[in-house]
């Protein structure tokens, strides 16, 4: 990571709560991270870890009520996300933040045609007339690799399959040149062998475009093929965020080092017993004043029960930079 | 599960299962999905066939008509030596105990109106005549032995997690004390530390209960680590069949070879070596490509893929290949049905 340069976006202390009839879930507690300009920055975690709600809460993509963000600043270069009114907001979706959401059925419109889904982005933001928003949407369709890009505008979503319409849904996130794009689980719905087609694109476009990309996905294993750096969430809470090889090779919380033992591996050993991390994952219904993993963690001691442990930093250096982690047990030295 | 025994429980042959597609304003018959098209396998007596695939291969319509949760269009499908093809309704009622199924949406396959112990105790009161305080005790064994707490008889599934909820579909499985159980995808729903607690269950159950396993999955590397051996489908077809490790060590298919590349291994070095990249998509199995099903995208096709339809056959010792390239390695023991080479389209015209 270059230091100095200015992150092109900045989350301090986020929080997200759901007020629902059965009291309030706190999904989202002091989420702080940022993202440098043209960096792919993971983030894992199992459903219901608060993955997916920190990155609708930063650009208002959360119905509220039940939504109410509490606390934190998002900065996008110099604006405040959370400060802004709806209507600059809507300028800003679209145009400097780009979306691609998990299934690519039920994010398409299927009344109209692809062409008019790309193009409305350009007009809306760019202020381009419909030649030259086709031409540009034509490029798009290119980019994304879909063949017979001119005669495809005129299609609908159903005409293309699942790993097509991805690319779509791509090529309509990048179409206003996005300083960041969140994919929200992009690869999910699709096969492996489509999978590996879009994560290919994905690497194909960084080199070309050089935006800064969130991904969000359960699967370590994408994770480890495209990620520069990676955020593990847990409970609505960051608990370990590394350098992807740092992560792999050295990770840190109880909770990182579980689920990267749970997998089994397509190469190499194997093993006899799938090793287990047991019980479920917590519904947050209060801000935490202890480790939400210590029910399910065998290195739990007293103060796990008393105190929410905070992001500290691995072998120096400041949070939120290099490797860091928020448990109170230190790996070093014992035997796991 | 490693002293083998050589028992065929389950003994499918040139199974087809098409779905017919009526067109125009007659609902004329114009065409089939070809979903299973001439597959033919065995499954030994306690071990886990695993059978990968992508979306759209077939794989679950294979579980499927193996119990025949659909009628298979052709083929025979023997367990324990009666044909479930052909076996009138009567029959089959009495033939269920020994095959059940676990599905893979536990929300789905839950009534939500009826208690845990409702839904154990159903397939007791349809195949046996116990009383009450029976079919209960036997529900509350099952729930030990999957680890379900007793005092959860009560609740409906809606109370229940995920992982829960598929412990309950394995109970209700296990009911009956069956010999061989299809999962249909029984993990691709949970979470991944969820996950791995149901496999460690499906295979404790195993070797408790000397079970026979068909596993379909398209995660596979849970495949690799439950399976004994795996079947490679592709658009309705088995692309390769070999013992586990000679797979995983060495696939021999295109397909496979194309699919195992394709998975993402957590680990960052492993992870981004080059892999093979297909190109486009699989075809409609409406209209499958004339000659090998996968001459579309493979990279190694020749003119004769193109052509004719390969057969499964064994290449080595144990492991059998549908593919060309591999026709030189004599033969051993052809599999697949004597198939006469003419091949039909869509529209059943000779071409």
């Amino acid at each position: 990571m270059p230091d100095g340069a200015m992150p092109v976006l900045d989350v301090k202390g986020l929080k997200t709560v759901f007020r629902t009839r059965g009291g309030e879930v706190h999904a989202v507690n002091s989420v702080s991270f940022h993202l440098e300009r043209g960096e792919l920055l993971g983030v894992v975690g199992e459903s219901g870890s608060g993955k997916s709600v920190t990155m609708m809460s930063l650009i208002g993509l959360l119905p509220s009520p039940p939504a109410e963000i509490r606390e934190g600043q998002v900065l996008l270069g110099t604006t405040d996300l959370l400060k802004i009114s709806d209507a600059d907001l809507r300028d800003i979706r679209g145009a400097r933040v780009g979306f691609v959401f998990q299934d690519p059925m039920t994010s398409l419109n299927p009344v109209f045609n692809i062409g008019f889904q790309i193009m409305e982005p350009l007009r809306r933001h760019m202020g381009l007339d419909k030649p030259q928003a086709r031409a540009r949407a034509i490029e798009l369709l290119e980019l994304v690799g879909i063949p017979d890009a001119a005669n495809r505008l005129n299609n609908y979503p159903h005409q293309f399959s699942g790993g097509m319409r991805q690319r779509v849904m791509i090529a309509i996130a990048l179409a206003c040149d996005p300083d960041v794009l969140i994919a929200d689980e992009p690869t999910t719905a699709l096969d492996v062998t489509i999978q590996a087609q879009i994560l290919e694109l994905v690497k194909d476009l960084r080199q070309k475009l050089g935006m800064a990309i969130i991904w969000i996905t359960h699967d370590l294993g994408v994770i480890a093929a495209i990620a520069d750096r990676v955020m593990v969430m847990y409970g609505g809470q960051i608990v370990e965020q590394a350098p992807v090889k740092d992560l792999f090779a050295n990770p840190q919380h109880p909770y990182t080092r579980a689920l990267l033992k749970t997998i089994p591996s397509i190469s190499g050993k194997r093993e006899a017993r799938l090793q287990v991390i047991e019980g479920q994952p917590p519904i947050i219904s209060a801000a935490p004043s202890a480790c939400s993993f210590r029910a399910r963690c065998g290195h739990a001691f007293q103060l796990c029960q008393a105190e929410n442990p905070l992001r500290r930093a691995v072998g120096g250096g400041a949070v939120d930079q290099g490797h860091d982690v928020a448990c109170h047990w230190t790996p070093e030295g014992k035997d796991v | 599960m490693f002293d083998q025994p050589v028992n065929n429980l389950v003994e499918v042959s040139d199974l087809k299962m098409y779905f017919p597609i009526y067109t125009g304003i007659f609902r004329r018959h114009t065409g089939d999905v070809k979903a299973v098209d001439g597959v033919s396998f065995n499954i030994r007596e306690g071990e886990t066939l695993g059978l990968v695939g992508e979306s759209g291969c077939g794989k679950s319509t294979v579980g499927r008509a193996l119990l025949r949760l659909y009628e298979p269009t052709a083929g025979s499908v023997m367990i324990s030596g009666e044909n479930i093809a052909t076996l009138d309704s009567e029959a089959l009622r009495k033939k269920r105990p020994t095959m059940q199924m676990v599905f893979q949406d536990p929300q789905a396959s839950l009534n939500p109106r009826m208690t845990l112990a409702d839904i154990i105790s159903e397939p007791l009161i349809e195949h046996t005549d116990w009383p009450v305080e029976r079919r209960l005790e036997r529900v509350l064994e099952l729930m030990d032995a999957v680890g379900l707490n007793r005092r959860f008889a009560n609740r409906f599934p809606h109370e229940f997690s995920g992982g829960q909820r598929q412990r309950i579909g394995i109970a209700r499985a296990l009911a009956l004390n069956p010999k061989f159980i299809v999962c249909d995808e029984p993990i691709a729903a949970l979470d991944v530390s969820i996950q791995a607690q149901v496999v460690n269950l499906l295979e404790d159950l195993q070797t408790r209960l000397g079970l026979t396993y068909l596993f379909i999955s398209h995660d596979l590397s849970m495949v690799r680590h439950i399976a004994d051996r795996v079947a490679v489908m592709y658009l309705g077809r088995i692309a390769e069949l070999s013992p586990r490790d000679e797979l995983f060590a060495k696939p021999l298919h295109p397909y496979a070879e194309a699919l195992l590349s394709a998975v993402n291994e957590p680990d960052p070095n492993r992870a981004r070596r080059e892999r093979i990249i297909l190109q486009g998509d699989v075809p409609s199995p409406a209209n499958p490509p004339k000659g090998c099903n996968f001459c579309t995208r493979c990279p190694k096709a020749f003119a004769r893929c193109h052509q004719e339809k390969p057969e499964l056959v064994e290449v080595e010792p144990g492991r059998q290949v549908a593919c060309f390239l591999y026709e030189d390695k004599k033969p051993a023991v052809s599999i697949g049905r004597p198939e006469a080479k003419t091949e039909h389209n869509q529209q059943g015209e000779t071409l």
